[in-house]
C-alpha cells in the first residue's frame, strides 16, 4: 500500500493542516506586502477621513454620552472604531477581488485541487485576510495615536478578538460576493453596491440616535445592517468592553455568510459549477 | 511552590486595587444655580448620591478649614448659608451683603471675603462670630477674590472697571490696581505666592501678575482647533501642588486648557461638558473636577494623564464645586 493512500485514510495531521494554512497565509502576506500601493491606500483611506472629514465635523458631537464612552468625546474619537471597520470592510472585499483575479488567472485551480478539504482551503484563505486586515487596522491605531485619538491601553489588547470576528464576517461575506461575480470588472458595481451603503447607513460615521432624529428610516436601516454591529462590536472592546448583542449578531452572520461561501464554493452543489468558472 | 506564588500575585494585585481605590474616596459638593440645591457625588462610585436643597441661586461654595461645613452663596437670597457635611442640614446663615456670588477664605480659614456685584465692594465676615468686620470699596462689579497664601492680601477683579485691586487684608485697602483685558472673571495665586493668575473672560486671557511689583510678567492666550476666538473665555484657574500644571477652564470652549505654569505655554485641551465654570481638586491632587452649567454635570479629569475619565450628571446649571475627604 502506498504511503499516499495511508494518509488519505487516516486523514491529515494537524502539522499538515498548518503547513497548508501557513502557505496560505505566507501568500496573501506576500501579495500584500508587495502591493505597496495596497497598504499605502489601506491606510490612507482611513486616515483621509480621520484627518479631513473628521477635522470638519470636530465640534459635532460632545452633546451626548453614549455608551461606551464614560464622558464628552471629539468627533475624530467616535468614528475612529466606524473607519477601523472600514479598513476591514475594504479588506475583506479587496481579498474577495483577488479570488476572482485568481480564478481568472488560473491559480485558484491551483489552490482547489490541493487534496485538503475545500472549506479548510476557504477558511484559511479568510483567516490569511482576516491578520492582514488586523496589521493594517494596528498600523492606522498607531498613526491615530499620535494623532491624539488613544484610546485606553487595555483596550488595544481587548479589541484584537473583536478584529478576529469582524475581519471574519466581512471577510466571508466578500468571498460570497465573489462566488457571484463572473468577472474582475463586474467588482466595481459589487464596490458601489455593497461597501458604500454598508458603510454609510451604518453607525460608523454617526452615532443612531443622532440618525433616528434625522431620518427613522435611515435609522431602521441601520438597524439592519450587520456593519453596524461590527463597528459597535469594536467601538465597545476598543474601551475593554462587550457589547453582547453586537456580539451575537457579528457572530451568526459569520457563520451564515461562511456557510454561503461555502455552498457557493462547493464543486458539487456551488454556484461556481454551474456558472463554469474555477 | 506554585501556591505561595498565586498567594503573593494576588496579594500584589489586591495591594494595587486597594491603592488605586481610596484615593478616590472622596465627596464632592456642587452648587447648582438653577435647581437651588447641593449635589452630593461620591468620587468612589462616581455617581451622585444625594441633592441637597438650599437657598436661592447657590454659586459660590466653599469648604470651612476643619472640612466641617459647606459655606454656599445663596446669590438670590442674599445670605451665605452654612451647611453641615455629616448631616447635610443647613445649621447656620453668614451676612453677606447683597447679591453675594463668589468668595475666599483666608488661610488661616477665620475670614470671609465675599465679593458684592452690585455694591462694589468686598465684605469681610469674621466666620466664627459670624459678623462683618469690614467693607472695602473696589471697582465697578467686584468678581473674583484670592488671598495671598501669607494671608496678608487680597486681589479682588472688577468685572467692568476690568481690574485687579490689591488689597491690603490689615489696613482694608488698595494698595495697587493693575489693568487687565476685558471682564476679568477670577483670580488666583501660586501655593508659592510669587505670582496671581487673572482671567479675562471677554478678553480671552490670562494675566500673570508679578504680586510684588504689580506688573503684568505675561499674557497666556489660547486657540482651539475648530472654534472662533470668542468662544474661548477662561474663568477658573487651579494650580497643581508643585506650581508646575495650571488647569484653566475655558467656558463655553468646553475645554479645560493645561498649561504648563513656568514656560506659560498651553500643553494641550481637554474635552469636558458644556460650558466648563469652575474647578475643584482633590484633596490629593490626583484629580480635578470642572462643573459644566450647559450639560448639567461634572467631568472628572485624571491628572495625571491628564485625561477626562468620566463625566456625572448633576443637577441643573452646576456653578462651582468643592471635594471634602470623606
Amino acid at each position: 500500500m502506498s504511503q499516499a493512500l495511508a494518509t488519505r485514510q487516516r486523514g491529515f495531521s494537524l502539522a499538515q493542516y498548518l503547513i497548508c494554512l501557513r502557505g496560505i497565509t505566507w501568500r496573501e502576506a506576500l501579495r500584500f506586502v508587495h502591493q505597496r500601493e495596497r497598504f499605502l491606500s489601506a491606510l490612507v483611506r482611513p486616515l483621509v477621513w480621520l484627518f479631513i472629514f473628521a477635522a470638519g465635523f470636530r465640534q459635532i458631537l460632545g452633546v451626548s454620552i453614549i455608551p461606551p464612552y464614560e464622558t464628552y468625546v471629539l468627533y475624530e474619537v467616535y468614528v475612529t472604531p466606524g473607519l477601523i471597520a472600514m479598513i476591514q470592510l475594504f479588506n475583506g472585499m479587496q481579498s474577495s477581488l483577488s479570488m476572482v483575479y485568481d480564478r481568472e488567472m488560473g491559480n485558484m485551480r491551483m489552490l482547489l485541487v490541493s487534496p485538503f478539504p475545500r472549506w479548510f482551503l476557504l477558511v484559511s484563505k479568510l483567516l490569511a485576510s482576516t491578520a492582514v486586515s488586523i496589521l493594517q487596522v494596528y498600523a492606522f491605531l498607531l498613526i491615530a495615536y499620535f494623532w491624539g485619538v488613544q484610546a485606553p491601553t487595555q483596550g488595544y489588547a481587548t479589541v484584537l478578538p473583536a478584529l478576529v470576528l469582524v475581519g471574519l464576517m466581512l471577510g466571508a461575506l466578500g468571498m460570497l460576493l465573489s462566488s457571484l461575480i463572473k468577472q474582475l470588472e463586474n467588482f466595481a458595481g459589487v464596490m458601489n453596491f455593497v461597501i458604500f451603503p454598508m458603510f454609510f447607513a451604518s453607525s460608523a460615521l454617526y452615532p443612531l440616535w443622532l440618525v433616528q432624529q434625522s431620518s427613522p428610516v435611515v435609522y431602521d436601516t441601520c438597524l439592519l445592517n450587520p456593519f453596524t454591529y461590527g463597528v459597535e462590536l469594536i467601538r465597545f472592546a476598543l474601551y475593554a468592553e462587550v457589547d453582547w448583542t453586537s456580539l451575537a449578531v457579528v457572530g451568526v452572520m459569520t457563520a451564515i455568510f461562511l456557510a454561503g461561501a461555502l455552498i457557493a464554493y462547493d464543486p458539487a452543489r456551488g454556484l461556481l459549477a454551474r456558472r463554469g468558472g474555477g | 511552590m506554585q501556591t505561595p506564588m498565586m498567594l503573593r500575585l494576588s496579594l500584589a494585585l489586591l495591594a494595587i486595587c486597594l491603592a488605586g481605590d481610596p484615593a478616590r474616596a472622596f465627596t464632592a459638593y456642587v452648587s447648582n444655580e438653577k435647581d437651588n440645591t447641593i449635589s452630593v457625588v461620591d468620587l468612589q462610585e462616581m455617581k451622585t448620591i444625594k441633592s441637597v436643597p438650599v437657598g436661592q441661586r447657590p454659586r459660590g461654595i466653599a469648604l470651612t478649614k476643619d472640612g466641617q461645613k459647606i459655606l454656599v452663596c445663596a446669590s438670590d437670597d442674599d445670605t451665605i448659608q452654612v451647611i453641615d457635611t455629616g448631616s447635610l442640614q443647613i445649621t447656620g446663615e453668614l451676612p453677606s451683603g447683597p447679591d453675594p456670588e463668589t468668595f475666599a477664605l483666608s488661610p488661616s480659614g477665620d475670614l470671609l471675603f465675599i465679593s458684592n456685584e452690585n455694591d462694589n465692594r468686598v465684605t469681610v465676615i469674621d466666620i466664627a462670630d459670624r459678623k462683618v468686620v469690614g467693607e472695602i470699596p473696589t471697582g465697578v462689579e467686584p468678581e473674583g477674590v484670592a488671598v495671598s497664601p501669607d494671608g496678608t492680601t487680597l486681589v479682588n477683579t472688577s468685572e467692568t472697571t476690568n481690574m485687579a485691586h490689591f488689597i491690603d487684608i490689615a489696613r482694608r485697602k488698595i494698595v495697587a490696581n493693575v489693568l487687565v483685558d476685558p471682564r476679568p472673571r477670577f483670580a488666583m495665586y501660586k501655593h508659592d505666592g510669587s505670582e496671581v493668575w487673572v482671567s479675562s473672560e471677554l478678553g480671552g486671557t490670562i494675566s500673570v501678575i508679578d504680586p510684588a511689583s504689580h506688573k503684568i510678567k505675561q499674557k497666556i492666550r489660547f486657540a482651539v482647533q475648530g472654534l472662533r476666538s470668542e468662544a474661548i473665555q477662561p474663568i477658573d484657574i487651579r494650580f497643581t501642588p508643585d506650581d508646575v500644571t495650571a488647569f484653566i477652564a475655558l467656558g463655553p470652549a468646553n475645554r479645560v486648557a493645561v498649561v504648563d505654569a513656568k514656560t506659560y505655554a498651553v500643553k494641550n485641551y481637554l474635552l469636558v461638558g458644556q460650558r466648563v465654570w469652575h474647578l475643584a481638586f482633590t484633596p490629593d491632587a490626583k484629580y480635578l473636577l470642572t462643573t459644566n452649567g450647559l450639560s448639567n454635570d461634572i467631568s472628572v479629569i485624571d491628572v495625571s494623564g491628564p485625561t477626562v475619565i468620566k463625566s456625572i450628571p448633576v443637577g441643573r446649571l452646576p456653578w462651582g464645586v468643592v471635594v471634602s475627604p470623606k
